[in-house]
């Protein structure tokens, strides 16, 4: 293991060597962040004056709230302050170092994707190294893209977007999340590079899951990533996001932002698997995934569902939420949150119901190991107008070693006297006696628990999509090695 | 974080000096510093009205109390009540031991104290803190703490006027002792601030009743501290009785220390005040503590109420049930939060917690935060919260069998609120309980 770690560690410092510094060309952006570095990545993306103005006006309102020292503390999380001046905000997707063969990648890395089952070329994408002619992602890409254009689907980057379709992106942006809504979603309204864009016609059922594995560069656009998902009428669309792969990836601060809109009798399936570094074994590095994720039920009768598994990243903050506006619309919330070594988790939903005859379903499973903590945080609100809006949610946690920690802290405010809200939690270990059976059986006690946790995990991993949920199974085996016992 | 106009501290501060120069000038030395500095943390902290990443005061705004034109109250400024007065707030076969305040003060005449140097003893705590200095010394404003709550450092640094109940080792107390705090000004605006020890030695048991009410309709704060320590094996009944008007302010917090085998049974009841916060803690600092904390609220028209209750397991094999019941009508507003930690190395604690609304009226508002701090793993915790209203398919039954809607309505709402009465420890505090219960429910 010491050996390994040695590779490691002498592997992940010469990435950092070349990581940035090579690559000051034009194409980086001088770090820092003021209203110039705002102008200058606009410019550089070639954006409408609307979109300048709305970026500027996010900055002014972000440099008040850094003013007024108002960084979101509430989260059960604890981290050095961040130094914002000294990130750069800006750096064209071409700036990563390429590899030439899979020789030079981290062996643990490669160890990793071969217990995945991903397949070579895939691997070589993931690993940042440059891909031959045989794995043309960016024609598989062109080639989805035409069979999707025949629905009348925008898929395609932010920026893109912007180029053909500003009149959408004006009329939508900041329409869920808007700039003012909290720290990092000003932060990023100010200045995000890029993102994924999608847009599903009246009546379409998108033939494909999409995912961002379809669209090379949405990978790599680094820390500041935008999402704006809009269904019309009575369309549906399945969208998937991240991988079950380790990310290499040298940024510290991740803020994204996710909006989603669904019109009426639409629906919209959002999944993640987030397996970013999550640091060494002692805390050292790992990536802080501050994401502000919020879909709204606008038409009558529409759902949006969110289903994540977050295995990675060093902290995370994510609270992925539904507005049920209008009338009978469903918002769901599926997610296991594993955190081990020293890993940082607080995360779960916000369901607000506004309109009448609303539904919320909330499944939250957190697993604890190694010196990780754990948070559940999620809010269920029915404001006066909703009548008979229901809810049920459930949050367990599984603790596993007696290092870690796991916290629920829920919130539930009702204001209408016609809702109907149950809340449950618990929290325990691994059932010995479930371990003992398995034992007698046959099982060996690792294998066990991986079942056990499987299983505990279930009812989240039901609501993948079919090879997300085989991946995602393999990954929680893989990131439960060393931790059982 | 918290911050008030200056105006509102200094009259405070004044008001001490002047009490510890006059009233306060004889007391041990011990207790003259502890208040003092508590002074100072009030001064610093003041009430708590910031609105944002107020975590712990996030359902209820104490502005209404920050910015009324609070002063302490004075003794005798009401007139003196009769037996027939506080008689609707009496318990008991009239053979307890009670001590009965008024706006604060201790009435004698209306009081029947215990005590022996070498028994139990329920006395006022201005005489005990001459006549049983060490004993008061060991607990008081050791057990709260006051350092980060504003509402308990300005109790207190006036700590002086209260309830003091001792059990010595192996003793039990034979009739539970009945505190009652009354306010009578009929001036407003007064601010009165009991504050209550028990002290149960190892192996002892009591049962203690706080009631608190008022004889007067104009508004006020009654500021409390309660402090509960019970020793290795004692068993400790604890009971709060919350009748105010609805013009109070209440802020009530309560600390209870368990050591090793020892056993907290408390039970809270809030029927009144405008705006009531309860804060009620039990630390469960040895191996095989356990207890039990149970309460029901009802509110109507514009009352708030926001009970907050932390189990703190900081040792192994504690036990934990926590049942709160709620009925809401009117533009009532509840609050519930409850927080069970379980520190590292607290192996198998077994916490269950409970939280359930019934929202009468379409304007009333419940808002439930149940949380947990787990740092161990072989644990068993559980919470459920649930919000609703009257089952239509069970009124509807009763209706087939015979019973008027409102004969119906009024049978569920007592079920809903029994489950949690029916855990009340001793009979004769159930029955009082229930009976006060009925007749507000008539009221929702």
């Amino acid at each position: 293991m010491t050996t390994t770690n040695t590779e490691l560690n002498s592997i992940a410092a010469q990435e950092y060597r070349y990581g940035f510094v090579t690559d000051i060309e034009a194409d980086v952006a001088p770090k820092g962040l003021n209203e110039d570095t705002i102008r200058w990545i606009s410019a550089k993306k070639n954006e409408p004056q609307f979109m300048l103005d709305w970026r500027l006006k996010a900055f002014r309102h972000w440099e008040t709230l850094v003013e007024a020292d108002s960084t979101p503390t509430w989260a059960n999380v604890s981290y050095p302050p961040i130094d914002y001046q000294d990130i750069i905000y800006y750096s064209a997707p071409k700036a990563k170092e390429k590899l030439e063969s899979l020789d030079e990648v981290d062996p643990e890395l490669l160890r990793t994707y071969e217990k995945l089952g991903i397949p070579l070329d895939e691997q070589k994408r993931l690993a940042g190294v440059a891909v031959d002619a045989i794995f043309d992602s960016v024609s598989i890409a062109t080639t989805f893209r035409e069979e999707l254009s025949k629905h009348g689907i925008i898929f395609c980057s932010f920026s893109e977007a912007l180029q053909e379709r500003p009149d959408l992106i004006r009329k939508h942006l900041g329409s869920v999340v808007p700039y003012s809504d909290n720290f990092y979603a000003a932060l990023n309204a100010a200045v995000f590079s890029d993102g994924s864009f999608c847009y599903i016609p009246k009546g379409v059922r998108c033939p494909l899951e999409l995912t961002t594995y379809f669209r090379i560069n949405t990978a790599e656009t680094g820390q500041f990533e935008r999402t704006l998902i809009i269904a019309e009428e009575g369309s549906y669309v399945s969208y998937l996001e991240g991988c079950s792969a380790p990310m290499r990836d040298e940024n510290q601060l991740h803020a994204a932002v996710v909006e989603l809109i669904a019109h009426d009798n639409a629906e919209i399936k959002y999944s993640t698997i987030q397996n970013w570094y999550p640091g060494d074994r002692d805390g050292r590095g790992g990536i802080y995934n501050f994401v502000t994720k919020r879909g709204k039920c606008q038409g009558k009768n529409s759902k949006i569902s969110w289903t994540q598994v977050e295995t990675g990243s060093a902290i995370t903050w994510k609270y992925p939420s539904v507005i049920l506006q209008g009338d009978d619309s469903i918002g769901e919330f599926y997610s296991v949150a594993l955190t081990k070594g020293r890993q940082q988790a607080d995360t779960g939903t916000k369901m607000i119901h506004v309109g009448r005859n609303t539904r919320s379903r909330i499944i939250s499973k957190g697993i604890s190991g190694g010196r990780g903590n754990n948070t559940y945080r999620g809010l269920v609100r029915v404001m006066p107008k909703a009548d008979n809006a229901r809810n049920f949610t459930q949050c367990d946690s599984l603790l596993i070693g007696d290092q870690c920690g796991a916290h629920t802290t829920p919130y539930v405010e009702v204001r209408n006297n016609t809702a109907h809200l149950e809340h449950e939690a618990y929290t325990s270990r691994v059932d010995e006696d479930m371990l003992f059976y398995c034992n007698q059986r046959g099982l060996s006690t690792e294998d066990a628990q991986s079942l056990i946790i499987n299983g505990f995990c279930k009812e989240v991993f039901r609501k993948l999509p079919f090879e997300f949920a085989v991946e995602a199974t393999r990954l929680l085996d893989l990131n439960l090695e060393g931790t059982v016992g | 974080m918290t911050s008030i106009a200056t105006a509102g501290v200094t009259p405070f501060a004044a008001d001490l000096d002047s009490l510890e120069r006059d009233g306060f000038s004889q007391d041990p030395q011990w207790i003259r510093a502890l208040r003092k500095d508590a002074m100072s943390r009030f001064n610093s902290l003041g009430f708590p009205t910031a609105r944002r990443g107020n975590e712990e005061w996030k359902y209820t705004d104490v502005r209404p109390i920050a910015q009324a034109p609070l002063r302490l109250a004075r003794a005798g400024e009401a007139p003196e009540p009769t037996a027939s007065d506080i008689a609707p707030f009496l318990l008991g076969d009239g053979s307890w031991p009670r001590l009965v305040f008024i706006d604060g003060f201790f009435n004698r005449g209306l009081s029947t104290p215990l005590g022996g140097q070498e028994d139990a003893s329920v006395l006022s705590l201005a005489g005990a803190l001459h006549s049983r200095s060490a004993t008061a010394r060991e607990s008081l404003g050791r057990l709260a703490p006051y350092a980060s709550h504003g509402f308990t450092a300005l109790n207190t640094a006036f700590a002086h006027e209260g309830a003091f109940v001792h059990i010595p080792d192996g003793l039990t107390l034979e009739k539970p002792a009945h505190l009652i705090f009354l306010t009578a000004s009929r001036e407003g605006h007064t601010v009165s601030q009991p504050r209550v020890l028990v002290v149960a030695g190892a192996g002892s048991k009591a049962a203690v009743i706080e009631t608190y009410g008022s004889l007067t309709g104009a508004p006020y704060l009654c500021n409390a501290v309660s402090e509960v320590a019970a020793g290795p094996g004692a068993s400790v009944e604890y009971y709060r009785i919350q009748r105010h008007s609805e013009e109070a302010y209440h802020v009530g917090t309560t600390q209870a220390a368990l050591g090793r085998d020892a056993r907290l049974d408390s039970f809270t009841l809030d029927l009144g005040g405008a705006l009531v916060r309860n804060n009620l803690n039990a630390l469960i600092d040895a191996p095989d503590g356990s207890c039990a904390l149970n309460g029901v609220y009802l509110a109507t028209r514009s009352q708030r109420v926001d009970n907050q209750v932390t189990i703190d397991h900081a040792k192994e094999r504690g036990t934990s049930r926590e049942l709160y019941k709620g009925v809401l009508s009117g533009r009532a507003k509840a609050a519930f939060h409850g927080s069970i930690i379980v520190r590292k190395d607290a192996q198998k604690v077994d916490a269950r917690q409970e939280d359930k609304n019934l929202l009468l009226s379409d304007r009333a508002e419940a808002n439930v935060k149940p949380a947990f701090w787990i740092y161990a793993d072989d644990v068993k915790c559980g919470h459920g919260a649930a919000s609703g209203r009257i089952d239509e398919g069970s009124l509807f039954y009763l209706q087939s069998r015979g019973l008027g809607e409102e004969e119906a309505r009024n049978l569920l709402v007592q079920g809903f609120v029994n489950e949690v009465i029916d855990k009340v420890k001793r009979p004769s505090v159930r029955s009082h309980v229930a009976e006060l219960v009925k007749a507000r429910l008539k009221e929702l």
